[in-house]
């Protein structure tokens, strides 16, 4: 009888180390993979929990109907400051989302190699980078100087501009995963290209580019610099888009940096308020936008 | 009802590089008619140039006469009038992919404004009909998404939009290529039906398919088309030797 090993028994030896050490390799870049999804989801977590903690006890109706109280006075809320928000943003909206989305239709459909195209998609990436608060100085000079005094329109106007970027890349980014294949469909069949770019392109994007325009929302929802030139903030009600209006930012920023820890608590409580009407408004916005293009009607 | 198809010096570029050189070949109305010959050779460039989708490609570029019926398709129409005119089937079946499989089907109608519910509803029964994707489908029409599909079926459906704007030609590219041998035998089915109504162009790398749906092959090879007579006849006596060492499978 030989002693040394079959053929056979060292191919199934080695095979077993190869697969004892495939097993561990696979175990261990999981386990990494996990590691870093705590930490990507961890700081989410204790701001939420910090600011629950923090801010909680401050909600109260008052803090939803009425507007901020005058120093040294308890009480008051931010009622003017969550309605302020809601307006700069919808102004914000109304000019970043059409203008961004039809800047990325022309540079997915339209200026692909072209001179201007390429000059569009540098000069969006270039506004991506420039920081809120030199918008904020550039909005105050060109509209807040020649109006003579801060408005709500000038928020509108810096949070829309700041919106732009965002929208225009991601819109021509989700076009561009559109199949080739389905563009020609609808030109196959006589469609003309604006209304293929339309109802075809633009509808089979639309969950990727309606998540371009939550995100650019929800980045814009919290800025601050830029309003402290522009909205200017204010602590009564005001409707008038030509009038200086209160925003959830600016009044967390002027409890925040003041002496009184009432203040400070309201300030937490205004934080927690922001954060969940952004969640809220990009949940809605998800669950209606997924629901009408599922649904697949006309 | 189809109409023939003249094509009269047909040259067609991409970029510098010249696809079709000078072609010349007459399509029977109301006959199916296969184009063959190896990847490259231009079969597909020359469907293309029939509807004019050549020159949706930024660098496609095509001169030459083609008239379809009385009407010469490169000097007094508009790229999209020919489209609704000439359906077309492509290689991978291309569904759209938020529409239902209704909307797939009037498409066509609906993205040029058509909106007659009536008609519409006629139109996705006669098409699916046509199509034989009816008895499949006419019970989630609505319900169920156009990508949903399998893959025959989505190509069944394709033609089906194709065939709801009432083409009179239908240009089929490799129609059958990415499917199963179930679903190709329906296909080749439907071409044999649908071609007493459409003049039916049909490229092909299948010879065998060729052979049983098409009364006429043409046989294309480097840009040019070598032969073009009866399918009969090609696969049988062909005059070229280079149709007859493609065909017998010496290349290609």
């Amino acid at each position: 009888m030989s002693t040394q090993p079959s053929p056979m028994n060292f191919q199934s030896r080695t095979m077993r180390f190869n697969s004892l050490r495939r097993t561990a390799m696979n175990h261990l870049v999981s386990g990494l993979a996990i590691l870093a999804t705590v930490i990507v989801l961890a700081p989410l977590a204790a701001i939420l929990f910090y600011l629950v903690y923090k801010g909680a006890s401050s909600l109260n109706l008052a803090f939803f109907t009425q507007v901020p109280a005058p120093v040294g006075q308890p009480g008051g809320g931010m009622a003017n400051s969550i309605i302020g928000s809601g307006v700069i943003l919808l102004l914000a909206s109304l000019m970043g989302i059409p203008v961004g989305i039809s800047a990325g239709v022309y540079l997915a459909e339209f200026g692909r190699g072209k001179a201007l195209g390429n000059a569009v998609r540098f000069t969006a990436d270039v506004l991506n980078g420039v920081p809120s608060i030199v918008m904020g100085i550039a909005i105050y000079s060109l509209v807040v100087m020649p109006q003579k005094h801060f408005s709500a329109l000038a928020g509108g106007i810096v949070l829309g501009i700041m919106m732009i970027p965002t929208v225009t890349r991601t819109t021509e980014e989700m076009l561009a995963t559109v199949p080739h294949a389905v563009r020609e469909a609808a030109l196959g069949l006589g469609v003309p290209k604006w209304r293929t770019v339309l109802s075809v392109s633009l509808r089979t994007a639309s969950p990727g580019i309606i998540t371009g325009c939550m995100l650019a929302f929800a980045r814009v929802a919290g800025e601050t610099a830029p309003l402290l030139f522009t909205a200017f903030g204010n602590q009564f009600w005001s409707f008038k888009l030509n009038q200086p209006i209160a925003a959830l930012p600016l009044q967390i920023f002027v409890y925040a940096i003041s002496p009184y820890d009432e203040w400070h608590r309201l300030a937490w409580a205004g934080s927690l308020v922001l954060i969940v009407m952004i969640m809220v408004s990009v949940t809605l916005v998800r669950i209606y936008a997924s629901r009408g293009v599922l649904k697949g009607g006309s | 009802m189809g109409v023939g198809i003249q094509v009269e010096n047909l040259n067609a570029w991409y970029g510098t590089n010249h696809t079709l050189q000078d072609i010349n070949l007459h399509i029977p109305a109301n006959h199916a008619t296969a184009l063959i010959g190896p990847s490259g050779c231009g079969k597909s460039t020359f469907v293309r140039c029939l509807n004019r989708m050549h020159e949706t490609n930024p660098i496609g570029r095509a001169t030459g006469t083609v008239k379809m019926g009385d009407l010469d398709i490169y000097k007094n129409a508009s790229p999209v009038e020919i489209r609704r005119r000439v359906g077309m089937v492509f290689q991978r079946p291309n569904p759209f992919p938020t529409m239902s499989i209704y909307d797939n089907v009037v498409s066509g109608l609906k993205l040029n404004g058509f909106r007659n519910k009536r008609i519409l509803d006629e139109t996705v029964e006669r098409s699916l009909k046509q199509a034989a994707l009816w008895d499949e489908v006419k019970d989630d029409l609505k319900k169920k998404s156009g990508a949903s599909l399998s893959g025959g079926q989505q190509q069944r459906m394709c033609i089906a939009r194709a065939l709801a704007v009432d083409p009179e030609v239908l240009l089929m590219d490799e129609p059958a290529s990415a499917l199963d041998p179930v679903s190709t035998s329906k296909i080749e089915d439907l071409i044999f039906q649908l071609k007493s109504q459409y003049t039916i162009v049909i490229v092909t790398h299948n010879m065998q398919q060729a052979a049983r749906v098409a009364e006429n092959t043409g046989f294309f090879l480097n840009g040019k088309m070598v032969e073009f007579d009866s399918t009969h006849k090609i696969f049988t006596n062909p005059r070229d030797k280079r149709t007859e060492d493609y065909i017998t499978g010496r290349f290609g």
